[in-house]
């Protein structure tokens, strides 16, 4: 496909992975924010899981009241920046707003709201304060949207927060998984940076809590504790030649991508194997890094795909191949490594998917990436006294977030089995009022 | 292909669009590259005893992404020589035998304003304009508006100079004024051959709200200025009709004020203009806007079989009345087709707030968001199709029985049946739909301010 070269250096790994949704200069932000038309229970306000008040913010950016933007913007999501960048905009805010019903082109809700935010971010505009301190403690495990938002918000209730982190940076996938195309790592940074210098929660890095005896020391030290632990590896395969060289998980490889960059390198011929968004974004991703063939192979037909289309477009649109109804049996291997994988067609019969006999083929390739979807974090979870889990490995958790363990509140990627920033913000919202409510019943 | 040329109260041009006396008339080379584009006549930026102008000078109205749907400026008339002016007219002259150029003017004195008139009429001025109207800075001096706003020395001095012109004299009107139609009849007084309106608007455009000043900003200070550009033409459509239906107001009138579009120029026409004057659409978008003017006028009266430009004037005027001469019988009602609307329910928030409470929303549980009108309640307002972002998506549909004779308030006068106490049970609003005060705060409404919370 020869559409982009193998980048050397940071700058053409910044070249071939060119921001989706560049930030707006003034000009363009005033232009688009004269469109909104300030419609009456705004339709693009009740599909943000976060229920921004989004013509009050583009209004305010149309009046130069950017910071005021900013605010309206951070009241109700606390990754205004990130979420204005990654969010599928296309299936919540923008796919709602009324102009869709005339054939004219959304709003930019996206990009406006990235721009707010970020003026407030440059600017270091004070826009939170944290509240008068109540004497108590909360533990949060997971600095992923889900355990940022849910500090930022238990500071803002007066709680003494400390977050723990096994990882070396906040903001969970948002900086180790989102596609760098979508956000730079400077970006989610500056805004973990400004949420943190106003809201002064602590983020303890590279603290992963392992061991029961961990769990029961927070129990004792703080008065409640906030799970935010996301997902886990990438699910096995469990095929002959699943540990080969050069076949990796997606999750996996696509954070030595966002930590590595340039340094990281794709094969000539790469297959991915899924059909959701994480195999758009790792067949996307391994073009760009100069692949000259990326194939995704799916076992259902294009139209079942889990992706949403304006992701698969994106794939295509830099040379990604589709392989539909095949699934694959084993990997091939030349001198230990990665050399093929073997296929069998499928097909759908009375609505179930059945593998068509004698139908095997082998398509050749130097990288297998799986995007087989995460495993749930069942084993840690299994340490936490009387914490239930459904049949799925989802944490279960009432409309408070609270889970079968009245110290423990969950939200994220843990309980509702993997959705968007967006999602794991806004329920993290609710579990710390939801906490707060617990701690102070008369409050 | 019509005929656009006009012979405008003698004065003649091979189309109707002129410049405005502003600052694109204020050299012969701008008037020359103006001709040269399209443009049928030019009234020169106002001649006198040259001034000294302040900067900056002019100040913007913006709405949202749309720039300058409003412009004031403070300038004054112009800061060159007399004699350099009179010589480029005659070059212009030269060149475009057959355009109208207009020397506009302004001087104190009965001896100034005589050899000024020859000195125009000696460089080939096919007309003279005289300034009544600048509304800052002249006015001051006892010129300018402060001219035309007292009819009796408007009239002696429009007598000063018909007396001594050769060329057709136009008294051009400021909007300065609470009847327009007074100074319009000074003028015809003082033996005017014709006028025209309006001259810009006193304004303010704005505040500098960090330093408290208003626009433009002269060394941080500010003054008022005169407002003109799109968002002035309503108000000069009204004081070209007044002046257009007044008896004794019977001498052709130049049409002035926010004209940008073919459109902008019929609308004048209809109500009663000669010929149409333009400043602010070519200060913002060059003299190449005439093409569009030009094309667009011309098919429009090519679609309406009009043959000339005198055919067309005043022809909306017939059905401009006075208010007590309206139906009172006639009735419409809103209503929306639902397959057009998009949901952005601007209609239901601006009747329910703003009108009334005639739109009902739908029921929001199955994601259907196509208002309803409540025929009853709705009074026929136009409020929501003016709000609706869709074009032709609510439309106004009659509803009184046309075959019943129509009935005015000055004839219910008449025969005494006009509400006259203030419980009158022939009010309007009586037995029309009001809900409670109360009902009000069970509303729940959606923009309510959540903010103060932390
Ligand atoms: C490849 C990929 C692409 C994606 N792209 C998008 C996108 O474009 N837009 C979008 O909105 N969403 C996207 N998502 C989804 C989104 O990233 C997640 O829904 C979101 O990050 C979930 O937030 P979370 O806080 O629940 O979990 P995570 O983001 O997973 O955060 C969990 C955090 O907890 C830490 N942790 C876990 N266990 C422990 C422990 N025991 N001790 C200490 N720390 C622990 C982890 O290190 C991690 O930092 C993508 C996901 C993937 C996998
Ligand atoms: C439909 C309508 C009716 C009005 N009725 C009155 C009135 O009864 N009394 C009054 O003092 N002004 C009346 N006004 C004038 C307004 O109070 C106000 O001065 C004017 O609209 C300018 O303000 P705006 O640009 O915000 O509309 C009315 C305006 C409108 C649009
Ligand atoms: S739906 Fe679209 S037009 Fe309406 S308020 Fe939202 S962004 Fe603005
Ligand atoms: S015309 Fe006026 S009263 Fe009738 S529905 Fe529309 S806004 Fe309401
Ligand atoms: S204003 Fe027009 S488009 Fe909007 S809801 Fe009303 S009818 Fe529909």
């Amino acid at each position: 496909m020869a559409e982009f070269k193998r980048p050397k250096n940071k700058s053409e790994y910044e070249k071939n992975f060119a921001q989706e949704y560049p930030l707006m200069n003034d000009t363009e932000a005033h232009y688009e924010s004269s469109r909104c038309l300030f419609c009456y229970d705004a339709p693009c306000i009740n599909a943000c899981p976060t229920g921004i008040d989004i013509p009050l913010f583009i209004k305010q950016i149309n009046t130069t009241n950017v910071i005021g933007a900013a605010k309206t913007i951070y009241e109700s999501n606390y990754f205004g920046a990130a979420c204005g960048k990654v969010c599928p905009t296309e299936v919540l805010c923008e796919g709602a707003c009324v102009y869709n019903h005339q054939d004219v082109k959304p709003i930019d809700i996206g990009r406006l709201q990235n721009y707010a935010s970020q003026k407030a971010i440059e600017s270091n505009a004070k826009l939170f304060k944290a509240g008068k301190s109540n004497r108590r403690k909360v533990a949060v495990i997971g600095a992923g949207p889900a355990g940022i938002a849910a500090a930022c918000e238990l500071r803002t209730l007066g709680y003494k927060v400390d977050v723990f982190e096994a990882k070396a940076h906040p903001s969970g996938l948002t900086i180790y998984g989102v596609a760098p195309y979508k956000i730079t790592n400077e970006e989610v940074l500056d805004e973990m940076a400004y949420l943190e210098k106003q809201l002064g929660f602590n983020v303890h890095y590279k603290k992963a809590i392992k061991s029961k005896k961990q769990l029961a020391q927070l129990e004792k030290d703080y008065h409640a504790v906030f799970l935010g632990i996301g997902l886990g590896e990438t699910r096995k395969l469990k095929i002959a030649g699943e540990d080969l060289e050069g076949c990796h998980g997606a999750v996996e490889f696509i954070e030595k991508l966002r930590m590595k960059q340039h340094k990281v390198k794709a094969g000539d011929k790469v297959i991915v194997l899924g059909g959701g968004n994480t195999a758009m974004d790792a067949a996307s991703e391994t073009a760009r890094l100069g692949a000259s063939e990326v194939v995704l192979a799916y076992r259902r037909s294009k139209e079942a795909k889990g992706a949403y289309s304006f992701e698969y477009d994106l794939a295509k649109q830099v040379g990604v191949k589709g392989l539909f109804n095949v699934t694959p049996v084993r990997l091939m291997s030349k001198k230990g490594k990665v050399a093929g994988v073997k296929f069998i067609r499928t097909e759908s019969k009375k609505g179930k998917l059945v593998e068509v006999k004698g139908s095997e083929f082998v398509v050749d390739c130097d990288m297998v990436i799986k995007a087989t979807g995460q495993s749930k974090r069942v084993e840690f979870l299994k340490m936490i006294d009387g914490l239930e889990v459904d049949s799925k490995g989802r944490i279960i958790a009432n409309d408070a977030f609270q889970t079968t363990n009245p110290k423990y509140f969950a939200a994220g990627d843990s309980v509702n089995g993997g959705a968007e920033v967006v999602n794991a913000v806004a329920e993290a919202k609710i579990a710390a009022q939801g906490i707060h409510k617990y701690l102070f019943p008369n409050a | 292909m019509a005929d656009l040329s006009v012979n405008f109260g003698g004065i003649k041009a091979p189309n109707p669009f002129w410049l405005a006396s502003a600052p694109p008339t204020n050299s012969g080379y701008q008037v020359m590259k103006a001709f040269d584009a399209g443009w049928g006549g030019a009234v020169w930026k106002t001649l006198g005893v040259p001034v000294v102008n302040v900067s900056s000078r002019y100040g913007g109205v913006n709405y949202k992404d749309k720039r300058l749907i409003g412009l004031n400026n403070i300038e004054l008339i112009t800061d060159r020589p007399l004699k350099d002016n009179l010589r480029e007219i005659e070059e212009v002259k030269k060149r475009f035998p057959n355009h109208a150029v207009i020397a506009s003017l302004m001087v104190e004195t009965k001896e100034q304003w005589e050899q000024i008139v020859r000195d125009s009429e000696n460089a080939g001025a096919d007309g003279i304009e005289l300034n009544f109207g600048c509304p800052h800075g002249m006015c001051e001096r006892g010129m300018g508006s402060a001219v035309g706003q007292e009819p009796k020395v408007l009239e002696t001095i429009t007598r000063w100079v018909t007396d001594v012109a050769k060329v057709p004299v136009i008294v051009k009107l400021t909007p300065n004024i609470s009847d327009i139609t007074v100074p319009a009849q000074a003028a015809v007084s003082g033996n005017a051959d014709a006028i025209s309106l309006i001259n810009t608007i006193q304004s303010i455009v704005g505040v500098d709200i960090d330093n408290f000043v208003p626009y433009p900003i002269v060394d941080g200070k500010s003054t008022n200025g005169g407002y003109c550009g799109p968002a002035v033409k309503p108000i000069a459509l009204n004081m070209l009709k007044n002046c257009a239906q007044h008896a004794n107001v019977n001498i052709p009138i130049s049409g002035i004020g926010g004209i940008e579009t073919w459109r902008d120029a019929v609308e004048f026409i209809l109500l009663g203009a000669g010929s149409v004057q333009v400043c602010t659409a070519v200060m913002h978008y060059g003299f190449g806007i005439i093409r569009e003017m030009l094309y667009g006028l011309d098919e429009y009266m090519d679609s309406k079989g009009f043959e000339t430009i005198d055919s067309m004037i005043g022809k909306a005027l017939p059905n401009v009345l006075n208010w007590e001469e309206l139906n009172l019988n006639y009735k419409v009602v809103a209503s929306i087709e639902d397959e057009k609307c998009i949901g952005c329910q601007l209609c239901y928030t601006a009747c329910e707030d703003g009108a009334h409470q005639a739109i009902a929303l739908p029921i929001a549980e199955n994601g259907e968001r196509v208002p309803t009108i409540i025929e009853e309640n709705c009074v026929g307002c136009n409020l929501c199709s003016l709000v609706c972002p869709v074009e032709e998506c609510i439309t106004m549909e009659r509803r009184d029985d046309e075959s019943k004779k129509q009935i005015t308030w000055q004839e219910r006068t008449k025969k005494g049946t006009i509400p006259n106490t203030f419980n009158d049970q022939r009010g309007g609003g009586v037995g029309h739909y009001i809900p409670s005060p109360a009902d009000a705060l069970k509303k729940n409404e959606k923009y309510k301010i959540k903010r103060g919370k932390n």
